[in-house]
Formats: structure tokens, sequence, C-alpha cells
């Protein structure tokens, strides 16, 4: 990892002064690591206080063999991932935080072989929690795939992430 | 009747996460999940989704078993879920199980718990509900 991608990244919780967040540049890092790497979600695009991340179809991340429409899990973690991030944008810094609690509404099936995007807003941000919400659609804001409202814990860093 | 439930198919995305059928509690399949980079969100802890995908995994399962019993082969549709996370999960295997809480004619609604080594110390709580539709003809 170079010390850009430190910076920009985020497991190195000692950040520099004056530390600004850079979504774009966040969440491409995040989208090279572990669970989200591994899913494949790219950076779409962000705002003031929400960001939009993208989850192209793949056939191993499919939940029904017979249709290929995708797993719920894969859009349980692209709106955890984007919802996330989105208390970032909006702070303009990065904070350790852990996710007290998501709830999902399917509101229709993801069609098969399109792209899923969460677009995700933080809408206020309290001493302990900041809270969230999101959309996930394949274009068409009005024609939702999925609705998510959440609210994440902010913690310390100290033994927030094991290296 | 509990050789058709641990065969329990798993689809692509379950596979593709490394979960498997661990054995079968009651008539409900437990899923396991081993840790591995790929369900990893912050360094060293699971992903809240990847949890959330086991959770759902589990929560269909238990339905599925539930509806076999009953003599039903409806269409299960996931209508939504709410997650509580308790604690962080460890570089560990996670278990999760689904209790169906009821099954009605369109309706069904389950309770789904994770946890790691210690039954006691649950990862996370869930609640899930299903849309049952006649199967296709």
């Amino acid at each position: 990892m170079s010390k850009d991608e430190k910076v920009a990244g985020v497991p190195n919780t000692s950040l520099p002064e004056g530390f600004v967040f850079d979504p774009e540049r966040g969440a491409r890092w995040f989208t090279r690591h572990g669970h989200t790497g591994f899913l494949g979600m790219e950076y779409h695009d962000h705002g003031e206080d929400w960001i939009e991340l993208a989850l192209p179809w793949r056939e191993d991340l499919v939940g029904v063999e017979e249709t290929g429409v995708l797993a719920s899990g894969p859009i349980i973690s692209l709106l955890d991932n984007a919802t996330s991030m989105s208390v970032w944008t909006r702070q303009g810094t990065f904070n350790p935080q852990v996710t007290l609690d998501l709830r999902i509404d399917y509101v229709r099936a993801a069609t098969p072989g399109k792209t899923v995007i969460a677009r995700a807003e933080c809408y206020q941000v309290r001493r302990s929690m900041a809270f969230v919400r999101g959309i996930a659609h394949e274009g068409d804001v009005t024609d939702p795939i999925a609705h998510t409202a959440g609210i994440f814990m902010l913690v310390s860093s100290e033994g927030w992430a094991k290296p | 009747m509990g050789q058709a439930v641990s065969e329990y198919h798993l689809p692509p995305y379950a596979r593709s996460m490394g979960m498997e059928v661990d054995h079968v509690e009651d008539g409900a399949p437990v899923i396991a999940m081993d840790f591995a980079t790929r369900v990893m969100g912050r360094p060293g802890f699971l992903h809240g989704g990847a949890i959330g995908g086991l959770l759902e995994m589990a929560a269909h399962a238990a339905l599925r078993a539930e509806l076999e019993r009953q003599g039903s082969d409806s269409r299960i549709k996931p209508v939504n879920i709410s997650i509580e996370y308790l604690r962080g999960g460890v570089q560990e295997r996670t278990f999760a199980r689904g209790e169906v809480i009821r099954a009605g004619r369109r309706v069904a609604n389950v309770r789904v718990e994770a946890w790691q080594g210690d039954r006691s110390r649950l990862v996370a709580s869930s609640w899930m509900n299903f849309l049952l539709a006649p199967p296709k003809t």
C-alpha cells in the first residue's frame, strides 16, 4: 500500500491533522479490499452528504439460479458500504464507526444482468450516532429495488481494526 | 425429511461466499461461513453485509424446511429484513439459524440469529419477512 492510499483509504486510524476524506479516493480504496473488493463494487458519484456505489451483475452472486436474479446479500453489502461512506462524506473526514442496525425493504427483484446502484445519504450526525438512508436502483431512483434506513455508532479507533 | 433439509441447495452467491449447511437443528439448517478476506469489512472483522447475507440464507433455509414439512411448494420472495449488529464478528467460523415464527398463506415471518464460538454471545440478531407465492405452473 502506498502512502497516498493510506491517506485516501482508511484502516490507518491515526489520521494526519487537517485530513479531508475524499469520497472518490476513499471509495476506490475500499472497492479494492476485503468483501467490498470481492463483490466488485465500484465508485459511482458523490455530493456533499451522499455517495453512490455500483455493483455490476455477476453470475456467482446470483440468488435464484433459474432466473439469474442477484441475491439480496450483495445488495445488503452495497447499501451497508454506501451508507457507511455517506457518513464520512458528510463529515469530510474519517471516523471509526460500526453498524448498529440496518433495515432493508426489497421493493422489487433486481433485473438479471443489470448493474445495481446504491445512493446513500447521511441525514444527521450526533455525538455517538450517524443516521443514514439509501436507495438501490438500476439507473432510475423512482423505480427502486430496495430502500434502507440505518444507524452507525461512532466508536473509538482503539480496537476498531485488527491489523 | 431431515435428509432433504441437510441437502438444502445453496444458491451461487452462498457458495461463492463459502457458506454451507453445517448441520440441521430442530428441523432448521444451521448455515456456516468461514472467515476469509472475501467476507472481511474493517480489517480483521466480518463485513456487516456478509453477516446480513448469511442471516438471509439461514432464514430462507429455515422457511424452505418449514414449507416442506407443510407439504407446500410455494415460492419465497424476501420482503424485508432488519438486522441488529450486536458485536464485531471476529476471524472465526460464523453460524446462523432461522426460526419460523409464522408461515401463513401469503406471508412468513422468520427470526434469525448469528453467532461464532459461543452460542450465547450473538454477533447479530434479525427478523425477516417473506411473501409466499403459488408455484409457477
